[in-house]
Order: structure tokens, then sequence, then C-alpha cells
């Protein structure tokens, strides 16, 4: 089975987001930057998958020179090639200009199986995954917290609801997005670390990949960030001072009276 | 200028999602005298299709069995059939499960500007302007669509308000049969549960470490339930295995906004913080007096969880 896991590097949940000067982006100094949490899944569901099948696992990653890490982080863990997407034609993409990119190179690579996060925590678009099913003309299945494979081309999978889950029968190849649930992710082993080292790790430009430049980058995107802000601070609150009966006597008439969330 | 609108009509089982009629309300604000039409697929709409047009909305209704559920590739070749029939500029979803699942493959489909999660759009010139939050809630930012760009969006539930009265339309789509169908559901399955969605609750009752054990989730259980309140964790008793994944509030779990949120026994890691930060107003309650969540607290309460929560329990009972 081949198949193609789509990672995005975006600051740890953990960290602290300053923006930058020019109002529309993030500074990045001494910001933590790991693999996007979901694309964890993602991975490890490969990992499972190929262990099962046999077959290659290719992660493939699109954004600046620090991209490279993420990919290690992956080979590391057992991916057998890494494609690096950071030709400066690519930087600004929208949604559907990542997913344009993402999709080249996937059917570059002949995957059955694309898998990737059900969002990155940084723009939160939830976007790449169904777009590059249907720019490949795939099926798609998002927010899967279950997999089970039947056989080669065909699983059952279960996805998220509000307050539920839906069952779906998935043909591939198909695209696949993770959620938290699906898979405990394993970490990467000492001889995985060293081995990464040693696995190809390819950075195509655009024209190598054969990407009409119109179609991508800033000038293509259909939509822009234009500012980003801190949310505004909330006011001071009180602490409410007492013995615990005295405590909650007078939490309740805050909330009934001050409040008024009762 | 007059806009064309359409938006999606989800529907569960015939039941309309309530938020289809916020996205009625935007849309007519949006469309600037222009139709707001709905997309409505599935195989017993008929009341649906009834809500929404007494709410001012041209319903396209396709009502067939093979619509019961929302296959991707069966929904969108019915909306792309609106899509064809009404030419929209901006095409609206919720942003829930189905919404979330259809809308980028729509915006592929269509080669339109896509931004989801909106807590606000509006136009701006010839384009759009919306208001979504990053990074789990640490940043606010405002996305613009390119001049004259089709656009489709995914809009929080409870981020408008609904229609109001009107006078609609209700006309048969004929039924698209997709290309394929190589991802069929088979079925869902709803988890039993007297308490509401975390993501469209009023009010959260979350629960973190402070709890001790897992068998201490019982209090915030309770305490949910008197307040018919929905309920929440921490990440780190969601990673430790103590409650279902769907509880968590952060970053990587729901980002929230109810109108009261109680925290018990949760520290405040920023992920957890940037996730409820915009409640209307958060009660923590907290033995270590240093804990990060009460410097976002409206209310804090300095004490043992296992005293407290009991007492507050029987004092809510008596005024909700």
């Amino acid at each position: 089975m081949k198949i193609a896991v789509l990672i995005k590097q975006v600051p740890s949940s953990e960290a602290r987001i300053r923006l930058a000067a020019d109002g529309r982006s993030i500074d990045p100094a001494d910001t933590e930057f790991v693999v996007n949490p979901y694309d964890e899944f993602a991975m490890e569901a490969a990992l499972q998958a190929k262990e099962k099948f046999g077959g290659e696992i290719v992660v493939i990653g699109l954004g600046s020179a620090k991209v490279d890490e993420a990919l290690r982080t992956c080979l590391a863990l057992g991916a057998d090639k890494a494609v690096a997407l950071k030709d400066d034609a690519f930087l600004g993409s929208d949604s559907l200009g990542a997913a344009r990119i993402l999709s080249t190179v996937v059917k570059r690579e002949s995957a059955d199986l694309v898998l990737c996060g059900k969002l990155a925590i940084d723009f939160e678009n939830a976007a790449v995954g169904p777009m590059v099913a249907e720019l490949l003309d795939f099926p798609h299945v998002s927010v899967v917290s279950a997999l089970e494979f039947s056989d080669e081309t065909h699983a059952t999978v279960t996805r998220e609801i509000e307050g539920g889950t839906e069952s779906l029968e998935v043909q591939l190849p198909a695209v696949l997005t993770a959620t938290k649930g699906l898979n405990e992710p394993r970490y990467a082993a000492l001889k995985g670390i060293m081995m990464a080292k040693k696995k190809p790790l390819e950075s195509p430009s655009a024209a190598d990949l054969g990407i009409d430049v119109s179609l991508v980058g800033t000038a293509a995107a259909l939509t822009t960030i234009t500012t980003l802000e801190p949310p505004p601070e909330r006011a001071a609150g009180q602490v409410i001072d007492g013995d615990p009966a005295e405590m909650v006597a007078k939490l309740v008439g805050y909330l009934k009276d001050e409040a008024k969330v009762l | 200028m007059a806009k064309t609108i359409l938006v999606f009509g989800e529907q569960r089982g015939g039941a309309l999602k309530k938020s289809v009629l916020e996205l009625v309300g935007l849309g007519s604000d949006l469309a600037d005298g222009g139709t707001v039409n709905v997309v409505l697929p599935g195989a017993s709409i008929g009341a649906a299709a009834e809500q929404l047009s007494s709410a001012g909305a041209a319903v396209h209704t396709t009502e067939d069995a093979s619509l019961e559920y929302a296959a991707p590739e069966a929904y969108c070749a019915q909306i792309e059939a609106a899509i064809e029939a009404v030419s929209p500029d901006v095409v609206l979803f919720s942003a829930t499960a189905m919404g979330r699942d259809l809308a980028p493959r729509i915006a592929a489909r269509m080669g339109a500007g896509f931004v989801s999660e909106c807590l606000a759009l509006e136009s701006a010139g010839d384009g759009f302007a919306a208001k979504k939050s990053m990074y789990g809630g640490k940043v606010n930012a405002t996305v613009t669509s390119k001049p004259g760009a089709k656009l489709v969006a995914t809009i929080k539930p409870g981020a408008h308000a609904p229609a109001g009265a009107g006078s609609g339309t209700v006309a048969p789509l004929a039924l698209k049969s997709p290309a394929a169908l190589r991802a069929k559901v088979t079925g869902l399955s709803t988890v039993e549960s007297d308490r509401p969605d975390l993501q469209e609750a009023g009010t959260i009752v979350s629960g973190g470490r402070g709890l001790k054990a897992a068998e201490n989730f019982q209090l915030v259980e309770d305490l949910a339930k008197v307040l018919g309140a929905a309920l929440g964790a921490s990440r780190a008793i969601v990673d430790a295995g103590w409650v279902p994944h769907h509880y968590q509030v952060g970053q990587t779990g729901t980002t929230v906004s109810p109108k009261l949120y109680i925290a018990i026994g949760i520290s405040g890691a920023i992920q957890h913080l940037a996730g409820m930060r915009t409640s209307g107003c958060i009660v923590a309650i907290n033995k270590d007096s240093e804990a990060p969540i009460f410097k976002v607290a409206d209310f804090g309460l300095v004490g043992d969880a296992f005293e407290i929560v009991p007492l507050l329990k029987e004092e809510l009972a008596k005024v909700v």
C-alpha cells in the first residue's frame, strides 16, 4: 500500500503566540514548533496500515525551511521518504492553493491512501483534506476516530459528529482526516532517529512538479489574513473569601444578581 | 450590490439544524436585496422546507431515500446542482460536523475562496470580511476575500440571529446522482446523554486534575445535571483516560464560549485558557491560589473542590 501523509508544522499548543510587527502574522522567534497534533494521529494510522499491508509511506509537508524538522520527525517514526514543499512560489497560498500543491505530489506518488489531521491548530481551516480529495476525485471521510481495513482497498471508518458517531464504508484510494482517539501515536526510537538521517528528503520546486504558479501562492489566493489581534483582555475578577458555605452563598448571589447567568 | 446567497440546509432525520435559520438571517444581510436560497437534500424534508420558507428563503428541495445520510459525494452532487441552478456569490454552511465535511469540497469544486469557523461575515467592498479565531483562541483574525471572488464559508452556530418571519418559496430540484459513491454512510450511533453538546451549550461545567481520580468526575456530572450544563474537561484528564476526548476544551479539543463556564480543579494550561476565555462568566474552583485559571476567572473560589462543589450543587438546585 502506498500511503501519503500530509503534515504541517505549527506552534505547539502550549506556546504563547506573539504577533509580528506587520499585524497580520505571528512572530516565530522563541516559539516551539511541532508536527500538528492531529497529523500525529494520521502518521500513526499510516504506520499501522504499513505494518498490516506492507508498502511505503511518503510524508509531505508544505511550509518554510523549518518544515524539514517536522518531516525528519516523521521519518524517525517510520516514514520511508519525505517531500518538503518550500518553493517561494508556494508562499501565501490559501487553502485551495495548498491543496493544489499537495494533491500534485500525492498524484505523482500514486498514493492509495492519503492521511492528514482533521485541522491544523494554527489557522484552523480544516480544509486541505477534503479539498485534496476533491482535486484528485477521491472520496474522503473527515474527523475519523476509528479505522479498520477489511482488505487493501476497503475500510470501515467511524467519524465523530455532534453527540455521536457516523459509520462509513470507504473504497480506496481515499483521503481520511484524523482526530484524537484514532490511535495512540508512538514516540520515535533512537534507532529510528539515526535511520531518519539517511532517508531521502527531497525539496522539489514548482517547476519540478509541473505546478502552474499562477494557481498557487499569494497572487492566486482568494482569501487572505488581513489582521491578527490578541483577544481582548478579561477584566480582573474577584476572589470570594470565607469558609466553603460562605463562598458558595456569595457565589450563587453574584451569579444570580450580578452576572445574571442563572 | 445585490448578491445571490446559497445556504446549505442541514438536517438529520428530517429535523432542521437550528443554525440553518441563522445562516438564512446572515444570508439576508449579505444579499443586499438579492435572493437567499437554501439547498435542502434529504430523505424526509417536508417540515424543514416549510420552516425555511416561513423564514423567507427560496428553498430547493431534493427528497430521495438515497439522501438519508450525508455521504459527501452524494450531498456535494446535490449542492453542485443548486449552484448550477442559482449561481451563488456566497455559499454558507454551519460549522458543524456535516458542514465542515462538505464545505471545503464544494469550495474546491467551485474554485472559490474558503473561510471557516466564522464568528462574523460581512460585505467589504466587492469582497467579504470574516472574523474568526485562530491558534486555539489565542489570536483573533480578520480574513478577507478577493474582490469579485466567490466565497464558501462555514459559520459558527450562534454567530448570527436567526432569520425572522418571511414568505419564501419551496421548489423541487432534480436529484443529481454523484459520478461515484465510494464513501457510503452505513449508520449513525448517538451517545446516550442527557447533557447538551459542548459547542452549543449555554453553561459548561468542566473538570481537571484537581479531581484526583477518574471516579471523582461524578462531582462535575452532578453539578452539570443541576444546571442543565454540558460536560467539559482539561486535556490532562482526557489524556489520562478519565473521560472521552470529545469532552476536551481547548486548542486540541473544542473552543467554547458559553454564558457560564465553571472550572473545577483545572489549573489553566495556556491552551485550555485560550479555548474558553471568551465565555461570558467564568467561575474557577481550585485549591491553588496561584493557578493561572484565576487570571481569567470572574469569580474565584480558592479551596477544596470536594467540599465546595457539593454545597454549590445544593445551593444552585434551590435557584435554578
